[in-house]
């Protein structure tokens, strides 16, 4: 049945791209078009620059991806006339942080230009710049979408404001899976093994007892209209942990690996010697061009650290890039289209805070996560960014002290209430700090069945009055199966503090359902909040222009407020734990109980007591045997 | 080396082409030394039994031996590492991403590009037993796996706290000499292995090969029944002792060999004498067919590159195919690429909770309960109420 719909379908395509055929070349010849005004685009771009050379005259650049874009295509038209408009892009992002943390975001994106979930293509793909190994996986299991990260170290919202792209702490996967997969369960457990092999992580572990299917919280951030969430699979594995046997095949799958280009400065000492690591993948389909006639897959590869030179470099905050990598930047990637670093100066319009050398005229602006922020830009495509010395290293130093800490109109934090080992209560407080907007949050929670929730005692309060969520979604946990699902859309009012709480009961595992190390305890995945946060600027809604690569991940659909999503702590419960070396200590104390006890007692039962006369001495006897023999009575 | 290799790749004109010559027969013994061991290729499991930061030395043990092997010639491919705790990344590691063999800080055996396949948790005894005989899961990845064939030199190096005739996994299971041993025989029966070298450093370590009876075994470990496996040098920055003495004394025996060294097994049997470890170190070469003094350090710790030599002329000139266009469906569907609302509210409040397989009809049970009533009254009549109640 489904070969004789593939053929119908196949033989549909053949007369249809026959139709379309002549309609091709025009779009080829309009694209042509394109990159020629772009390239004049890109003269003008340069010639401002040459002409503002000195400093106050700054040069403010739009959308400044599309300037090499036109170089890039050209140098790859001359060498390589492939059809495929494959492309990478690489960025690296320092935003300093008020608490005197940096913030370096990496991120990379490698397009593909083929589409192979679509029926009656044959699964034929090159493999130019993306990792065959996912590619492989990507059409074998027929996933529409996979984001998965690693993350080690917890996102402190409150002193670092918003990250580009959030993760839970430990590692969390979410796959959205094509509509014509049948078995879907099937799918996400062998797509969880290969992951655990590609990754080297325990992502075995991922089974039907921590996987959920949100209902709301998650939804496609690729293209696509089909929303049903049987085809959505997530789980978190908040104990996993992230090491350089995790950042080696991550790094193996960049196109010039960590040979070239940005991913030189990717040493494992030093990123791992941070406050907060994270490290993701996200693949999707997006749109292939503006029209978004077809699709492309994209690849988006992040690495996020937070380093804390405040306290190791004696309370100076001054930083470079070698001081931070044990790096300079000597090269771009070849293969890369456009390869960037910017720097948040917002703070610093005047350079009255702190001063960057070596200094660029090249200036951006991006609307991030609800606001507007600046950006030094250095493109390190252009020789001119190296200098003479061909090595190209940051250095910032601060001249004042920092302005007040930010506060994130969004934040929310989690933690565990009671006392002893049979019941407990889960709190969760999300703070809505804008001063006179409310705005909706979907909380979800993934409880695992262990910890058994009383529902009944589910209250959200918001401002101390009762606070009633306007969707609710729960699904009970089976024991051993499957988790506790807890999904609330919840209104939060302006300036205000909301509190969910829900008690709990702690289950009594088997003996060998426990951890080899059981009194650690057992981690609950953290809460998943996403929300519609107002905005301050206008949020630009053309999702397919060129922007840079930290501020076009989520779709924005409408300008006035923005998606976010933040993460709570994990929780770490005790259960109770018996002594496992009870079973020794019984059988050494039956053995005494027995051996004294009862060996003493079936002794004492058995045994016949016989009156032992003692024999006389010696003297005594030879006295009898001689009365004996006078006929006198004998001695007693 | 380069002489060495040069030799090899005379070795090999010599024995695929055969042409008759005059060669000397120095490269004859060369070339027979070079295939006595009939292996064609190598595997390596490598396993850290013990969990918590104080048996560090267990991981630099283990991980030390990784570096080995990698460093001569076995690709991550043919590694099978099992690390039963993170000590790279621990929260007590002063220096993260790096775990250490030497006092000092002086050598890292962790590296910038390790490839660890179990970690964790998934370092049980079942895990090591499948691993070892082949019984997986299918859907296990390849690098998960020990896909060695009946032509494959095996080293499997152990290392954690043990006992007489167990070694622990993690505090809470242990693996038993004898099931090791079944274990090997298994694997021989499958044809899992040419050659296989079993090391162990652990206490009363020489108790968990006494029991092996499959041919073609040799094994080594670092101390006799009843004596203990000890601990080389206590770092003061890092907090715990780095290695266990037998590993650290093999470690710098490894660092002297190269992919072309003549060294043998029984300069491997030399190392850490009982003046520098304290313990005894154990081996047992009954099993092996060949003689120890013939197999070379390399035949296990090494890798075999396969050297095939073609007389054919192969044309590279011929032009790639580029890859077919695609056919341009999309005008069919241009109306349905969108992007989703990522929290669309109000679909949200009115999404529909899932029916249930079957409610009554609204008023249904209302109206069942209308006909009990109306029945009652019918048959009893309001007036015999009193008789009831």
């Amino acid at each position: 049945m489904a070969a004789h719909r593939c053929g119908l379908s196949l033989v549909c395509i053949l007369f249809f791209s026959s139709l379309a055929h002549p309609s091709r070349c025009d779009t080829l010849e309009k694209a042509n078009d394109n990159t020629a005004t772009k390239r004049s685009i890109s003269e003008v771009n340069t010639d401002g620059s040459v002409a503002g050379e000195d400093m106050n005259e700054r040069q403010w650049q739009s959308t400044d991806v599309e300037v090499n874009r036109s170089d890039g295509t050209k140098n790859s038209e001359t060498f390589t006339p492939a059809p495929a408009k494959d492309q990478f892009q690489e960025e690296l992002v320092i935003r300093p942080l008020h608490s005197g943390d940096i913030y370096a975001s990496f991120q990379f994106r490698t397009l593909w230009d083929t589409d192979f979930l679509q029926e009656g293509q044959k699964k034929v793909s090159h493999y130019r710049l993306f990792p065959k190994s996912l590619g492989q996986v990507l059409s074998k299991f027929s996933v529409q979408e996979l984001h998965i990260s690693f993350t080690q170290g917890f996102w402190r919202t409150m002193q670092w404001g918003q990250p580009f792209i959030p993760s839970p702490p430990g590692a969390e996967l979410w796959v959205w899976f094509h509509h014509t997969v049948s078995d879907v369960d099937g799918n996400w457990k062998e797509l969880t093994n290969v992951l655990s092999g590609i990754f080297c992580a325990s992502l075995n572990f991922i089974d039907m007892t921590n996987t959920v299917q949100p209902s709301a919280s998650f939804k496609p951030l690729g293209l696509g209209n089909a929303t049903d969430h049987r085809f959505l699979r997530y789980a978190t594995l908040p104990r996993e942990i992230v090491c350089t046997e995790n950042l080696t095949p991550w790094k193996k799958l960049l196109p010039c690996g960590s040979k070239a280009g940005l991913a030189v400065l990717m040493k494992s000492e030093k990123l791992f010697h941070s406050s907060f690591h994270s490290q993701a993948v996200h693949i999707r389909p997006i749109c292939q061009d503006e029209q978004c006639t077809s699709k492309a897959w994209e690849l988006r590869q992040t690495l996020n650290v937070v380093f804390d030179h405040y306290t190791s470099g004696q309370g100076k905050k001054e930083w470079s890039l070698f001081k931070m990598f044990s790096r300079t930047l000597t090269e771009a990637c070849p293969l890369a289209s456009s390869s960037k670093v910017y720097v948040d100066i917002t703070d610093n319009p005047e350079g009255e805070l702190f001063e960057l050398s070596p200094a660029t005229p090249l200036l951006s602006q991006a609307v991030v996560l609800g606001d507007r922020r600046t950006y030094s830009v250095y493109d390190l495509t252009r020789a001119e960014t190296f200098g003479q010395l061909r090595s190209f290293n940051l250095l910032l130093r601060w001249k004042g002290d920092s302005g007040d800490m930010l506060r994130p109109l969004l934040h929310a934090e989690r933690y565990v209430a009671g006392f002893g080992l049979q019941t407990g209560e889960i709190h969760t407080v999300i703070y809505n700090n804008h001063p006179y907007r409310a705005f909706p949050v979907l909380l979800m929670d993934s409880v695992p069945w262990y910890l058994q929730l009383y529902i009944h005692t589910l209250t959200v309060t918001s401002k101390s009055r009762d606070n009633k969520p306007s969707y609710i979604h729960y699904q009970p946990a089976k024991d051993r199966h499957r988790p506790h699902l807890l999904e609330m859309l919840i209104q939060l009012p302006p300036h205000s503090m909301t509190e969910v709480t829900v008690q709990f009961e702690r289950a009594l595992l088997k003996w060998t359902e426990y951890t080899p190390d059981p009194n650690h305890g057992f981690y609950v995945g953290s809460s998943v909040i996403s929300a519609l946060v107002p905005s301050m600027v206008a949020m630009s809604t053309n999702f397919t222009q060129d922007q840079p690569l930290f501020s076009s991940f989520v779709p924005v659909k409408e300008e006035s407020s923005y998606f976010v999503r933040v993460y709570t702590e994990p929780l770490l419960v005790n259960l109770p734990t018996p002594d496992f070396s009870m079973p020794y200590n019984v059988i050494c104390l039956t053995c005494t109980v027995v051996a004294v006890g009862y060996g003493s007692f079936y002794n004492l039962l058995t045994r016949t007591f016989q009156v032992d006369e003692p024999s006389p001495p010696l003297a005594k006897r030879l006295a009898n045997f001689i009365r004996r023999i006078r006929g006198v009575p004998l001695l007693a | 080396m380069d002489y060495y290799n040069l030799m090899r790749i005379f070795a090999f004109i010599h024995l695929l082409v055969s042409i008759p010559h005059g060669y000397s027969n120095y490269v004859e013994t060369k070339a027979g030394q070079f295939f006595s061991s009939g292996h064609t290729n190598n595997w390596a499991v490598l396993v850290c039994t013990s969990r918590f930061w104080f048996n560090y030395r267990h991981v630099a043990n283990t991980l030390s031996v990784y570096r080995s092997v990698k460093r001569l010639g076995i690709p991550d491919s043919h590694i099978v590492l099992m690390l039963a705790d993170d000590m790279a990344c621990n929260y007590r590691n002063p220096k993260p991403a790096t775990v250490f063999s030497h006092k000092n800080m002086e050598l890292n055996v962790y590296g910038d590009d390790v490839e660890v396949d179990y970690r964790g948790y998934e370092v049980t005894v079942e895990n090591f037993l499948r691993v070892l005989t082949g019984r997986l899961p299918p859907s296990t990845p390849r690098s998960k796996r020990l896909l060695s064939d009946d032509r494959s030199n095996i080293l499997i190096y152990l290392t954690g706290h043990g006992g007489n005739g167990f070694l622990k996994f993690q505090d809470s299971e242990e693996i038993s000499n004898m099931e090791l041993a079944d274990a090997f025989e298994q694997m021989w029966q499958k044809r899992r292995y040419n050659e296989l070298l079993f090391i162990i450093d652990t206490c009363q370590g020489a108790s968990m090969y006494e029991r092996f009876y499959s041919p073609n075994l040799m094994a080594l470990a670092s101390s006799q029944v009843g004596e203990d496996s000890l601990s080389h040098q206590p770092d003061l920055a890092i907090g715990v002792h780095l290695m266990d003495k037998y590993t650290f004394y093999l470690l710098e025996f490894l660092e002297e060999v190269h992919p072309a060294s003549q060294a043998n097994m029984n300069d491997l049997f030399k190392v850490c004498p009982q003046s520098q470890c304290v313990s005894t170190p154990g081996h047992r070469t009954d099993l092996f067919q060949r003689d120890p003094g013939s197999v070379l350090i390399t035949d296990f710790f090494g890798s075999v590159r396969k050297v095939e030599i073609t007389k054919d002329t192969i044309n590279l000139t011929s032009p790639v195919e580029p890859p077919i266009q695609r056919s341009g469906s999309g005008d069919i569907q241009i109306e349905s690429l969108t992007y989703v609302d990522q929290l669309p509210v109000a679909e949200i409040i009115h999404q529909k909770p899932k029916q249930k397989d079957w409610h009554p009809p609204d008023g249904f049970i209302l109206g069942l309960w209308t006909l009990i009533l109306l029945v009652f009254f019918q048959t009893y009549g309001i007036k015999h109420l009193k008789h009831i109640f």
